[in-house]
């Protein structure tokens, strides 16, 4: 269902041209964006420290990545004293090799799993039903996403896409394939449906034998995980299974105990807009009396030290998954997350997934380019990821690649033109008393209208400006020059 | 004070209206202003569609041209955000290190508004302009340099002028520059969204800091024959009850329908 | 190579530009954020913050005193708590004086999951609380059980002292061991993944009551 990147998904603009179309999909994303940052802002204003707790978090996820060595080292020997097995990944092939080795090492053809990005990402579900293993996807967002054999399109909530007539739809349509059916008179109250989510979902819990999760942070100095979530499905993945395998990108970790303070307080507020999210477990390796007995931490690189290599794009990785940009981002508002093609949706996802991916598809190399740079993303980001900064730095890229081939673009000629004419105040003259005259050959009462061509991409919908008759620095030398 | 104005290509070539508003506007407030005729572009539309390299030269010429100045005043929020945020990258994509450090003796750049609240400290201009207006903070006005509320203390202090708030008024408006051709139709949806929203409040005129958005914003207002005229704040603030502002930019024709093909979109 | 050395030198090689006599600590960290402490832990304030954060997020709460927190115990179970609760070890024997012995069942030795399923509701105390965002924290010491007997049945009922209460999670964290495993526990198990509309109740206990000693 998900890859690293969808296969075979259209360039952005495409994609966002069939999105816009789907009303009910514009309807639903304004809805459900408009909440969440309104919410967002109510309890970010409760906090008086709040820019001192943003500097916080944006320096310790520095601090980290400078000594990502370091810090992996030490986590591993946390965890490993604390009882617990690390395994590291090259990829996410080799992750999925190594998840799938250790479920069929305990026996079991079925594990319950909480909401994790790394694990989509990776396209482990895929995997592992190629190994001939059920994994039941447990938050409710997710279980959606999974019934409607659907694509996720928001990182916190990844079927924002649908309503609560389409979620019962499929509910009713498919629980009764992958184990309790869901009751024949289910309403669409989102109290009813998530009822039925934990009819559903109980029995699969009370008998599941291995559990896989992500995490939200690895504690270095003390080796401990963490798992931030809302219904409890996380604590139920985490505790019941005798067996717990969590699959974590590199860049989660966070030096100490203490920096938690930061990012406990930074995560729920900008995610879900909660001063706390209900329900946050930690553990260090096992325990003797209280949870699984086995703990394998698989430890995913993934594209990230690719992504690291880029001092500028390296922030990227500060990323703590909160998905406020998303929520805030006017681009992603009206065409969604599926646009974006691949898990990572939104400003984030603009300038993760090409670090992550490479800029080989086409999808990739448009997403740089799918943001008017508007900075509302880099406003609200928990951990100052300047994005619009990041993302005029892949679009550099993209181009510089783009160089490469023999035939320019017109874009680039246009581009090439452009500093031609700009590098000379005399050129730049000449080039606007020709633009001011052929603007008035295309002008009718003062404004110019539909044209044909790469310009009709502005005036399908927008009248264009005539160029002045006489420009400004025509004008300043006529009535000033002498005073220059 | 030596007062540069970086009239930007832009505005130079289609909106040359607004320079003479500001060299109106600063002189009446007894400044003297000084227009290099070597100037020409700051290279953000190459910067921010990834043309890094193409924007070397014309950075190179921004920092010749203006050299020596004690402040340079821009009537545009996003060309100021390009030097204040951007030169010294551009600089460092150069590997010439003398670029970097004429990029570094650069005197401040200032967007308009800045320029009269912080540096002049006035906020009433003596302006007179008996319309009912509604603004548009710009996002690189509002994000990037951090304006904040300084347009509309000045636009509150227009004698005659009707003020009214714009909603959702911090949402882009969808231009974005290339933006606006690469995915024009997010662009086209995000400017249907504000053209709603200028129109809900019922002004004859929308302001901003910035001809590129009122470009975008108006090109739509004038498709949609709203009768709303788009005015850049310049010209709002230069305009007196003498010498009111006549030579803006061109109203859009008169209405020939509703409005309700708006905001049904 | 191992994957682990791969992975190790990849990140060496990405970080060119960070000079070899750098230090972890040579990267600043500046904590002007607030260590918390307003209003003062235990305090009567912090107490009064607590209960109405907890009841802002869907908790029932009651304010009580070490006389009358048997009774409060009894009549919470007995109204909501259903025929048989879970007690866990090292809850104080005068807390549960009011507890019928027959409804109350032990986790001595090991409740299998199915078991914990049919309890109706659990009694614990607490590690520790967060005034500020309406936390309880759990370590799974005296009186508060291993981390299913407070997720697997519908009804949690927690008692925490007020010496416990602490304004802010930099606070928290400071009281807590990383070594045992914590529970973090705001309200009811929640979602908004519906149209981000907030439901209280998924799969943790539906009902989260608390009395607050002092």
């Amino acid at each position: 269902m998900s890859d690293a990147a969808f296969l075979g998904m259209p360039s952005f603009p495409k994609a966002a041209r069939n999105a816009l179309a789907d009303t009910q999909l514009r309807r639903n994303l304004a809805h459900a964006t408009g909440t969440i940052r309104q919410k967002r802002a109510d309890v970010v204003g409760e906090l008086d420290d709040w820019e001192e707790l943003r500097e916080a978090g944006r320096a310790i996820k520095e601090r980290t990545l400078r000594h990502l060595d370091h810090y992996l080292l030490q986590l591993e020997e946390r965890v490993t004293a604390a009882g617990g097995q690390v395994h590291w990944a090259r990829d996410g092939e080799e992750a999925c090799r190594i998840v799938t080795d250790l479920i069929r090492a305990t026996g079991e053809r079925e594990v319950v799993k909480v909401k994790s990005m790394a694990t989509q990402e990776i396209g482990l579900n895929e995997a592992l039903a190629d190994a001939g293993i059920a994994a039941y996807e447990t938050d409710l967002a997710e279980l959606i996403v999974q019934l409607g054999e659907d694509h996720p399109s928001h990182i916190l909530v990844p079927a924002i896409h649908r309503n609560r007539a389409e979620i019962r739809e499929i509910f009713l349509r498919a629980m009764a394939e992958y184990g309790a059916a869901a009751p024949a008179d289910l309403g669409d109250d989102p109290r009813q449906l998530a009822e039925a989510a934990r009819q559903h979902l109980r029995e699969k819990f009370l008998r599941a034998k291995v559990g896989i999760s992500g995490a939200n942070f690895l504690v270095a100095d003390t080796g401990t995980a963490v798992v931030v979530e809302s219904e409890g499905n996380g604590r139920m993945c985490l505790t019941l299974p005798e067996t717990l395998i969590s699959v974590v990108g590199i860049e989660k970790t966070v030096p100490t105990w203490q920096d938690l303070e930061v990012f406990l307080q930074l995560l729920p507020r900008s995610s879900t807009g909660e001063r706390m999210n209900p329900y946050t477990s930690t553990w260090t390796g096992t325990a003797a009396d209280d949870g699984p007995r086995a703990f394998h931490l698989v430890l995913l690189d993934g594209g990230r030290t690719d992504t690291l290599a880029d001092p500028i794009g390296r922030q990227a990785l500060n990323c703590i998954r909160c998905s406020a940009c998303l929520n805030v981002c006017p681009v992603y508002e009206r065409v969604g997350g599926h646009a974006y093609g691949s898990v990572y949706p939104g400003p984030i996802g603009a300038i993760l997934g090409p670090q992550l991916r490479g800029t080989s598809s086409e999808v990739d190399r448009s997403l740089p380019f799918a943001s008017t740079l508007c900075g509302a993303c880099y406003d609200v980001c928990p951990v100052k990821i300047n994005i619009p900064e990041v993302l005029v730095h892949l679009r550099a890229r993209v181009v510089d690649e783009s160089r490469e081939r023999r035939m320019p673009t017109p874009e680039r000629l246009a581009m090439t033109a452009a500093r031609w004419v700009l590098s000379e105040p005399s050129r730049l003259g000449t080039a606007q008393r020709a633009a001011s005259a052929g603007g008035r050959l295309l002008s009718r009462r003062g404004r110019i209208g539909r044209l044909p061509g790469p310009l009709s991409a502005w005036t399908d919908a927008r009248d264009a400006p005539v160029p002045a008759e006489e420009s400004f620095r025509t004008w300043w030398r006529r009535t000033r020059d002498e005073r220059t | 004070m030596r007062i540069a104005l970086f009239i930007t290509c832009f505005n130079d070539t289609l909106y040359p209206a607004t320079g003479r508003a500001v060299v109106t506007l600063l002189e009446r407030l007894g400044c003297t202003v000084e227009f290099p005729m070597e100037q020409t572009c700051c290279g953000q539309m190459h910067f921010n569609t990834g043309y890094q390299r193409e924007c070397v030269p014309l950075v190179r010429r921004f920092t010749e041209v203006f050299a020596g100045y004690d402040a340079v005043v821009t009537p545009s929020g996003s060309c100021a955000g390009m030097v204040r945020e951007y030169h010294g990258r551009v600089a460092e994509v150069s590997g010439d290190a003398r670029l970097a450090s004429a990029v570094q003796a650069l005197p401040e750049v200032y967007e308009l508004s800045e320029f009269l609240v912080d540096v002049l400290q006035v906020t009433d201009v003596g302006a007179y302009f008996p319309h009912r207006v509604t603004y548009h903070p710009t996002c690189h006005s509002l994000r990037m340099l951090g304006v904040g509320d300084k347009p509309l203390t000045l636009l509150r202090a227009v004698r005659g002028i009707d003020l009214v708030e714009l909603p959702a008024a911090e949402q882009c408006c969808g231009f974005g520059g290339t933006f606006a051709v690469k995915n024009s139709d997010t662009s086209v949806a995000m400017c249907a969204d504000k053209v709603r929203h200028v129109l809900d409040t019922g002004a004859e005129v929308l302001s901003a800091g910035d001809n590129s958005c009122l470009m975008h914003i108006g090109g739509t207002l004038s498709r949609l024959r709203t009768g709303v005229r788009t005015v850049h704040l310049a010209e709002i603030l230069a305009s007196t009850e003498e010498k009111p502002a006549t030579d803006g930019p061109q109203p859009s024709p008169l209405p020939r329908r509703t409005t309700e093909g708006v905001r049904s979109r | 190579m191992s994957a682990r050395e791969d992975v190790l030198s990849r990140i060496r090689r990405a970080l060119a530009d960070v000079g070899d006599t750098e230090a972890p600590a040579d990267v600043p960290v500046p904590r002007h954020y607030s260590p918390g402490g307003t209003p003062p832990a235990g305090s009567q304030e912090a107490v009064k913050l607590l209960a109405e954060r907890l009841a802002d997020y869907g908790a029932a709460v009651q304010r009580v005193t070490a006389e009358t927190v048997a009774t409060a115990v009894a009549r919470a179970i007995a109204v909501r708590g259903g025929d048989c609760v879970v007690v866990p070890r090292g809850f104080p024997r005068e807390w549960q004086a009011g507890l019928a012995p027959e409804r109350v069942l032990s986790d001595a030795p090991r409740l299998s999951v199915h078991e914990l399923d049919r309890a109706d509701g659990v009694v614990t105390t607490a590690a520790a609380a967060i005034a500020g965002t309406g936390t309880l924290v759990l370590d799974g010491g005296p009186g508060q059980g291993r981390r299913a007997l407070t997720l697997v049945p519908d009804y949690h009922l927690c008692v925490v002292r007020a010496e416990q209460v602490v304004a802010s999670v930099p606070e928290a964290l400071a009281r807590l061991d990383p070594l045992r495993p914590l529970t973090f526990v705001s309200g009811p198990s929640a979602t908004s993944d519906i149209e981000l509309d907030r439901v209280e109740g998924v799969h943790g206990p539906r009902t989260l009551e608390v009395l607050l000693i002092g």
